[in-house]
């Protein structure tokens, strides 16, 4: 078990710089799941730990101990890979046996811990096959017990699930979650997937453009996230945004087409905002009620349990999830109601949190 | 299922297969049959007439001692010009896969010596080995008669050898290159992760995935030594001193050429022939089996 301190990381390839400057602690035992599109960073940053690339600028400890200039197999860490990465020559017991038989550990006492490993991950009856003749789930266990062999002080992992099938995938992500429980090692946990992210994390890091765009529980960022892209990114569907300019009553949106009454609390007058709300928050209303905005049903996608109804306001494309059993056709109006305390407000500019505004009423006037 | 082409009737299939067919009798089949036929008769030098003798050229070449030489030279050379070779390109391969600073100039220049005609790279060797002007004339002035391949047989089988070696290595760096490359690199990584260091990688991890390369190559150098190698002796030795690197292929030329006995030659092709069959099945029957195909 270990903590680890990344301090102001960087890394660029030749001339290009793909994490700028990243500060991150993680505690002993918890498990943090690094969220963000492809592209941003994560991966690299979690190979940086890792050892597999060079750290270009700043300081990754693990356990207090600096470990930039240290080999991978100095670290501690043992890694799951995206593809499995295992030894297509290998039997699995050999596979899952390796870095003991690395680090010279005698016969016996590698088949005992083979043969414990294979237990906890249900194994034990395929020891002897090689990979190629493993189902997809099967080998990404097989990759887990390479890496839980070593009883190492932290756990990464490179989108492990994300070769996976859906049914698969669940199912997995509950046995990483109950593995971690058990062994309480350090994991760190890369994914661009968010319902992986949500329900696999202790604490999530939200990574964009090679920089931390918030880090929290994963209610925190789901109720409060920190920057429009946070906003956007986590939660499905997408939070809506609309475009608005702060007045003296209120903000005027969609071009000065709607306007919504609140105090505006210490943002000039003309300031740029974009105003967010989740379309779980958002009710549907018969047209034309008092304190609700008018709208027109472009599509509606049926999930079972609920449906999402994707609606026209003056021209901007606006969402509502709903699991009342409503039906409203294309073409039809409806209203759309919610509660100010579920209204998100992000500066046009820089995109990060607004905390500035606070309702004057109840319900807003529109 | 892979997708095939096929046709209604098997006639359209054989007349696209006729050019191919008739290019493989006319380049294979009808000189091999007609080697075959000569090595069961006595050709006259000149044209007009043979003699049917049945198996007596093969006993006359067997029985003779000169021809056994031939043999054991032809052995040391596909032996230690394969291994040279291979070792060589596989060392280069393996250095350049971990991008080592100069890896893209390897890889360029490596891939040249395979372009250039035997007798070409020959004549270079020539060259370059020569006792009084070449590179080993520095080694001479030291050690004086270190070097002379023109007298001493094991310096002409050394450098037949080097020429030889020289134009596979680039061969085989190619495909040891493709084959490291194939492997993935998350493969290394989690070796790495493992513990593993890069000689321990290299032995654990990578060489066992590149044995399928490594066979093909084995199988390719050994026939090519056999072959390849005409244009090589001809210009550096020509069979000399003293018959030393008179290899099997060049005793066919220069008895059936020079000494105008072609039915002896055909009885060499043949036993040539017979040879390298043998070798390509022991290596498919045996070696084969420690090859992990992935």
């Amino acid at each position: 078990m270990a903590s680890i301190t990344i301090r102001d990381v960087k890394k660029s390839y030749a001339k290009m710089q793909v994490v700028h400057g990243v500060d991150l602690d993680i505690a002993s035992g918890e498990f943090v799941v690094i969220l963000g599109p492809s592209g941003c960073g994560k991966s690299t940053l979690l190979r940086m730990i890792a050892g597999l690339e060079d750290i270009s600028g700043g300081e990754i400890a693990i356990d207090g101990t600096v470990v930039n200039k240290l080999e991978p197999r100095e670290r501690g860490c043992a890694m799951v890979f995206q593809n499995y990465a295992l030894y297509p020559h290998m039997s699995v017991a050999q596979n899952i046996g390796y870095s003991l038989k690395v680090a010279g550990v005698p016969a016996a006492e590698r088949q005992l811990r083979i043969q414990a490993v294979a237990r906890t991950l249900e194994l034990e009856h395929l020891l002897d096959r090689k990979p190629m003749a493993l189902s997809g789930g099967q080998r990404q266990r097989v990759a887990m017990g390479r890496a839980m062999i070593r009883e190492p002080k932290v756990f990464l992992f490179d989108e492990p699930l994300s070769n996976l099938d859906a049914k698969l995938r669940v199912q997995m992500r509950s046995e990483i979650r109950k593995l971690h429980r058990r062994l309480n090692a350090t994991s760190v946990f890369v994914t661009h997937d968010q319902v992986e992210a949500m329900t696999l994390a202790d604490r999530l890091v939200v990574m964009n453009g090679g920089r931390v765009e918030q880090v929290g529980t994963p209610a925190q960022i789901y109720s409060r996230p920190a920057s429009r892209f946070v906003a956007t990114f986590v939660g499905a569907p997408a939070m809506n945004i609309l475009e608005g300019t702060v007045e003296l009553d209120g903000v005027s949106l969609l071009g000065g087409s709607r306007r919504l009454a609140m105090a505006r609390a210490g943002l000039p007058v003309g300031t740029k905002v974009a105003m967010g709300i989740r379309p779980e928050a958002v009710r549907l209303v018969a047209p034309g009620t008092a304190g609700a905005l008018d709208a027109t049903v472009d599509l509606v996608e049926e999930l079972g349990a609920g449906r999402v109804i994707y609606v026209d306001l003056d021209g901007a494309p606006f969402s509502v999830m709903t699991s009342e059993a409503v039906h409203p056709e294309p073409g039809s109006a409806v209203g759309l109601r919610f509660s100010p305390d579920d209204l998100h407000f992000f500066s046009s500019d820089t995109g990060t949190r607004l905390e500035v505004f606070k309702a004057s009423v109840p319900e807003p006037v529109f | 299922m892979e997708k095939r082409v096929t046709f209604s009737s098997w006639t359209i299939g054989i007349l696209f297969a006729v050019p191919q067919l008739l290019l493989i009798f006319t380049f294979f089949y009808w000189p091999a049959g007609q080697a075959v036929y000569w090595s069961l008769t006595l050709q006259q030098p000149w044209g007009g007439g043979n003699i049917w003798v049945g198996l007596d050229n093969f006993r006359s070449i067997l029985a003779n001692a000169d021809y056994w030489n031939s043999i054991t030279a032809s052995l040391v050379f596909a032996g230690i010009s394969t291994g040279l070779a291979m070792f060589v390109g596989l060392v280069l391969a393996a250095l350049t896969d971990r991008q080592l600073t100069g890896s893209r100039f390897y890889r360029v220049v490596l891939i040249w010596p395979y372009g250039i005609a035997a007798p070409a790279l020959a004549m270079a060797f020539r060259f370059i080995l020569a006792p009084e002007a070449g590179f080993m004339a520095v080694v001479n002035q030291v050690w004086p008669g270190f070097w002379d391949p023109g007298l001493d047989g094991t310096d002409a089988m050394a450098s037949i050898i080097i020429a030889f070696s020289w134009k596979y290595v680039g061969y085989n760096f190619i495909f040891f290159l493709a084959a490291f490359q194939a492997i993935p690199r998350s493969l290394i990584e989690a070796a790495a992760m493992d513990g593993s260091g890069v000689v321990r990688r290299f032995w654990d991890i990578q060489f066992p995935l590149i044995t399928p390369t490594i066979f093909f190559l084995l199988v390719i150098n050994i026939t090519e030594s056999f072959q390849d190698s005409f244009g090589i002796v001809d210009i550096m030795t020509s069979g000399g001193p003293a018959n030393a690197t008179n290899l099997m292929v060049y005793k066919i030329y220069s008895d059936g050429f020079k000494g105008l006995d072609y039915s002896g030659a055909a009885a060499q092709s043949i036993i040539l022939m017979v040879l390298i069959v043998v070798l390509t099945i022991f290596q498919f029957r045996f070696i084969e089996r420690r090859v992990h195909y992935r």
